[in-house]
């Protein structure tokens, strides 16, 4: 038997919430984190999409000034939410040789990279600031996160686009399984609501055009979805080694019990329609669980609102999980966060997590006519989870074919 | 052109921009590496500021010679003039 791996701490910092209760709080309720931007290059280079989903805390109210003067955006969320997750698990005494970071981005430091591009070409190269590199790389996240809490086991950047917070919690659960780590701070973090990606988002035709009313833009299922609403921030899980956690009478969440990762092979940005990669991923991670798909009560679902990606997604539970799928209550949470890429699936992960532990779904909202051909079982009200041991997963999949699913199961 | 003590006063800005030390703990007598405990990253990042600041070039084999504040003073002083 590998190892068991449990889940002691959790953070975040999002657009319906700058903590996990906050935003925990807001997910069971129902709210759009979506808003306009309220920044002068929205008109400037008169953007085709004027809204997005940005931190309701920024990261300066948390930080130093100092601290956040050295850091991308991206990396100060990760160390906002990983601080908080920290704290949450309660660790005080452990070997640092034994403790390890898994932190994914997507994207990276873009705002650094780009700054420095346009530094570079107004006032030459000797005014690129140093610290430009360390700030702009995408282990950036991973490596401030092992410098703040001094994890020497290892310090990874998992990144397959909008897969990559989930792939974090692959990479952290292999780490402990394989006996390299106690102890992983995984996660995902993402800060590009920037006038480039934007412009890439919008040209791609991937993001939703209801510059007109925002909350309502992000709309999973829905006949009426138009595209992913860009959201930033990110989301912190602590994994232990269960008999870590027993040792020190840790508070436990619930059980990272399986992970799966595959790659479609099918094309670049489309999900394959069948949705073949993604039944791999969830049939293996289930495996790796050593999980029925009976167990199964709840799934946080990628669900990103494009009239595309959502119907693949379903072609696959229903593969996975066959007619069980009719027992199975799906939260589409990007309804509420907008798309996080790279942060998505540590935040969902966390919502996930915290289904189990609270046996409450977060809601799904803008829902008003379900698209006929995803026949599944939406939460749109509070609705709570049955006692007793479930199962529940959560989904990501990335440009490039990548496919991540967890399997969480209760304490 | 600056005095002396404004070139100071601007000096202690930027390091307390990068640094967060309090402008006043930034003296003429102080060393950047053993009493300020700034890095070369940071004292990089000091110069590259002061040099648009002041509006002037501090050349990179000149870095090593500011040991002190004063010594920056007086070579943004003498570059100025």
């Amino acid at each position: 038997m590998p190892r068991k791996v449990v889940i002691t701490g959790l953070g975040a910092t999002t657009p319906i919430g700058g903590d996990v209760p906050t935003m925990w709080a807001n997910s069971l309720k129902g709210v759009s984190g979506a808003r306009t931007i309220e920044a002068d290059w929205v008109q400037q280079y008169e953007l085709p999409v004027t809204f997005a989903a940005q931190i309701t805390v920024p990261a300066s109210e948390v930080l130093s000034r100092v601290e956040a003067k050295r850091m991308d955006p991206s990396t100060q969320f990760a160390v906002v939410a990983s601080r908080e997750a920290w704290r949450d698990s309660g660790i005080e005494d452990i070997d640092k040789d034994r403790l390890a970071v898994a932190f994914a981005t997507g994207i990276g430091g873009v705002w650094t990279l780009l700054d420095a591009w346009d530094t570079l070409r107004e006032k030459g190269p000797r005014r690129v600031l140093p610290m430009t590199v360390p700030m702009l790389m995408p282990n950036g996240p991973a490596a401030a996160v092992s410098l703040d809490l001094g994890a020497r086991a290892g310090a990874h950047t998992p990144v397959s686009a909008c897969a990559s917070g989930t792939e974090a919690l692959h990479q952290g659960l292999e780490l402990i399984r394989s006996g390299k780590a106690d102890v992983v701070v995984c996660g995902g973090a993402e800060a590009a609501i920037h006038p480039m990606p934007i412009a890439a988002f919008a040209s791609m035709h991937a993001l939703s055009r209801r510059n007109d009313d925002p909350e309502s833009a992000s709309r999973p299922y829905d006949t009426n979805r138009d595209g992913f609403v860009m959201g930033e921030g990110a989301g912190a899980i602590v994994l232990e080694a269960e008999e870590h956690a027993r040792a020190r009478g840790a508070r436990v969440y619930a059980e990272l019990a399986g992970t799966s990762v595959t790659a479609d092979a099918y094309h670049i940005t489309a999900p394959d329609p069948e949705g073949l990669g993604a039944t791999r991923a969830l049939k293996a991670a289930l495996f790796d669980a050593r999980a029925q798909a009976e167990d199964v009560v709840h799934v946080n679902a990628h669900a990103t609102s494009t009239p595309v990606g959502d119907k693949p997604e379903y072609t696959a539970l229903k593969a996975a999980l066959g007619s069980h799928l009719d027992q199975v209550a799906v939260s589409a949470t990007k309804s509420q966060t907008g798309h996080l890429l790279g942060a998505s699936g540590a935040v969902e992960a966390v919502m996930t997590v915290l289904a189990l532990h609270e046996r409450k779904m977060p809601i799904t909202i803008n829902l008003d006519n379900q698209d006929p051909e995803i026949p599944l079982d939406v939460v749109t009200a509070p609705r709570d989870l049955p006692s007793g041991d479930i199962v529940a997963l959560s989904n990501s999949f990335g440009f490039g074919g990548h496919n991540a699913v967890i399997v969480l199961r209760s304490v | 052109m600056a005095s002396n003590e404004e070139i100071l006063a601007g000096l202690a800005e930027i390091v307390n921009e990068e640094t967060g030390l309090a402008p006043e703990s930034v003296e003429m007598d102080k060393s950047f590496t053993d009493d300020l405990d700034i890095d070369s990253i940071s004292m990089m990042t000091i110069v590259v500021n002061a040099e648009e600041k002041f509006g002037v070039r501090i050349p990179d084999e000149e870095v090593k010679n500011l040991k002190t504040v004063g010594d920056a003073v007086t070579f943004i002083s003498g570059a100025q003039a």
